[in-house]
Parts: structure tokens; C-alpha cells; sequence
């Protein structure tokens, strides 16, 4: 059970440092012009951060108790493949959800 | 600006958004569900999840807070997870800095990785777009989901136990985080930005906060600046 005074101040201390957090540039840079070599490295921004937060999610699923597990890794692979083929997000999840399920059935 | 211009973005970005109820119903509910289990009731739930929407952040609290981890070192952690949002937040910047302050605070309330993605992909593919019609494309890709992510935050805490983990929800996110970098590997460089990224986040993987992602990140985007440099001498 989490006690509710600490539960209250991470909700509101959560709250204001995550709005901060995407707030710093937007609101307090404003149209005020950045450099070319922060605007190079800010081009690469998702390709980066996204990769890197899913794969040892892929790789080690805390779900499995962090054990490599081959239905995620496998519907992994199929939602990058599908999505890289087809440039088409929704066929790419759909893909990637039934490998994930359909492998899980069959591995079950 | 005309306002049909403006009307029409909204629509494509309500579009381009909507792909994304399939997964945020599924993330949502588990969130509703875990924080459930950990002894929230439901108020608390949608309060947290309308209050942060940030749900890697949100599930990193709840996971700490019922350690008894230190609340300073919840937040730290938390905050950390989610410290890609300034990265979104600068990377957003060239394009809706100069909005008004009132459009451009709400578009940082509504900065998640969806909105993110899908609004730089346009604003990349179609350099033209006004400011107003940007803001609205935001708006619009935001617009089926953030409302999804209260919702089913309730459902999933209404629900509580009753979802077995069999249903593998744990993957729903990892899932369309690759889906919606797929079509964004346009170069070299973007492909060596991912690569690097990914191999960094391995090795960091044991970083305590999740501070790994960051270094991950950063490592991954000087990476794709430098191909990027190198290429451009390359072809002169």
C-alpha cells in the first residue's frame, strides 16, 4: 500500500516538473532562433530516445521477470519490419499484436 | 490564416493520431489496474493520470512508491524517465516557438511521445504549414487520445484484478514506440542515430533512474548529427 501523503506530493511534484520538463524550450526559447548544430542533434531526437527506452523492454521484459522471451522479441521484429515495409503505423501494431498473441497461444 | 486551413490540419493530425487508440486503451487500463493494486482507489488513479500523462513516468512512481523507495528518490526517478519531454519540448521549438504562450503552454501539457512523433513527421514532410497549422495538427493528433488516457485509467481501476496478465498489455507500449519510428528512417543518419542509441541504452542498462535512456538518447542523436555532417561533406 502506498502511503497517501507521499502519494499526493509525487502526483503534484510529478506534475509540475513533468509540465516543466516540456514546457523549458516551447515556452521560455519561444521563437528566439537556436543554433544550427542543437537544431542537427534535435533532428535525430526520436529516432534516439525511442529506441533506446523500448529495447531492454524487448530484450528483457520485466513482464518475464527480465528473462529474454521470444514472442516479444519476435513481435518486436514484425512491428519494425511491417512498419519499415509499409511506412503504415496501425499495420505495423496490428502486426506486432498478433505475433505477440499468437506466438504467446502457441508457446503458451 | 484562414480558417479552414487551420480546420483541415486539425483533421489530419486527429487522423494521424488516431492509430494510436489501439494501444492507448490497453496502456491506460494497466495503468488503472496497477495503480489499483497498489492501494490507489479510482479518484486517485485519474488524478495521477490527468495531472502527469506521462505513463512510462507514472508506472516508474508507482513502482517505487510501493518499494518504500524515498519520495526524493521517486521523483528523481520519475522525473528522469520522463526528461525526454525537454528533449521533445526543444525539438518542437523551430516549429511552434512562436505561437502564442497560451497554445504553446497547452501544447507542453499535451507533449507526450504520440503527439511528438507524429507532429514533427508532418511538420518535416510539409515545411509550408503555417504556425496556426501546426498548433492545430498538434491539437488534432492529441485530441483521440489524451481523452483515451483519462478514460481508460478509470476503466482499468474500475476493472482492477480482473485482467489477467496472459493479456501481455506490458507490451503495448514497446510496441507502437517501434511502430512509429519505423517510417521515420529516412537516412543514413537516422539509421546510425537509432543504432547507436540502442547499443548505448544495452550497456546502460544497469544506470540507476532510468538515466540510461538519457545518455542513450544523447549518445544516439550526436551520433546522427555527426552522419549527417559527414554526409553533407560528402556529397559537398
Amino acid at each position: 500500500m502506498v502511503d497517501q501523503t507521499t502519494l499526493w506530493i509525487v502526483i503534484i511534484g510529478l506534475g509540475i516538473g513533468s509540465f516543466f520538463l516540456r514546457f523549458v524550450f516551447t515556452g521560455f526559447v519561444g521563437d528566439r532562433a537556436m543554433p544550427a548544430w542543437l537544431l542537427r542533434h534535435l533532428r535525430y531526437t526520436a529516432v534516439a530516445v525511442l529506441p533506446a527506452l523500448v529495447a531492454p523492454q524487448v530484450l528483457w521484459p520485466a513482464a518475464n521477470d527480465g528473462n529474454p522471451e521470444p514472442a516479444r522479441m519476435a513481435a518486436a521484429a514484425v512491428t519494425l519490419t511491417v512498419g519499415l515495409i509499409t511506412k503504415n503505423v496501425l499495420a505495423a501494431i496490428g502486426a506486432g499484436a498478433v505475433t505477440l498473441y499468437g506466438l504467446l497461444w502457441l508457446l503458451g | 490564416m484562414p480558417i479552414t486551413t487551420v480546420k483541415s490540419a486539425y483533421l489530419k493530425g486527429f487522423a494521424d493520431g488516431a492509430p494510436f487508440i489501439v494501444v492507448i486503451i490497453p496502456f491506460a487500463s494497466l495503468f488503472g489496474l496497477i495503480a489499483t493494486e497498489a492501494g490507489l482507489n479510482v479518484w486517485e488513479a485519474l488524478t495521477f493520470s490527468v495531472v502527469v500523462i506521462a505513463g512510462a513516468a507514472q508506472f516508474t512512481a508507482l513502482q517505487l512508491m510501493q518499494e518504500n523507495a524515498p519520495t526524493i528518490v521517486v521523483l528523481a526517478s520519475a522525473l528522469a524517465v520522463n526528461l525526454r519531454m525537454a528533449m521533445y519540448s526543444a525539438a518542437l521549438t523551430p516549429w511552434i516557438g512562436s505561437a502564442p504562450l497560451w497554445q504553446r503552454a497547452l501544447a507542453a501539457y499535451l507533449t507526450v511521445d504520440q503527439s511528438y512523433v507524429v507532429s514533427v513527421a508532418e511538420y518535416e514532410r510539409r515545411p509550408e504549414m503555417s504556425v496556426p497549422e501546426r498548433m492545430g495538427y498538434f491539437f488534432g493528433a492529441v485530441t483521440p487520445i489524451i481523452p483515451l488516457w483519462y478514460g481508460f485509467t478509470v476503466v482499468g481501476a474500475f476493472l482492477g484484478a480482473r485482467v489477467p496478465e496472459s493479456w501481455a498489455l506490458d507490451f503495448a507500449i514497446p510496441i507502437t514506440f517501434l511502430a512509429m519510428i519505423a517510417p521515420m528512417f529516412r537516412t543514413l543518419a537516422h539509421v546510425v542515430a537509432a543504432f547507436v542509441a540502442v547499443v548505448a541504452s544495452l550497456l546502460t542498462v544497469l544506470v540507476p533512474y532510468s538515466l540510461g535512456i538519457i545518455l542513450a538518447g544523447a549518445a544516439g542523436m550526436i551520433a546522427g548529427a555527426a552522419t549527417e555532417k559527414w554526409m553533407e561533406r560528402r556529397h559537398g
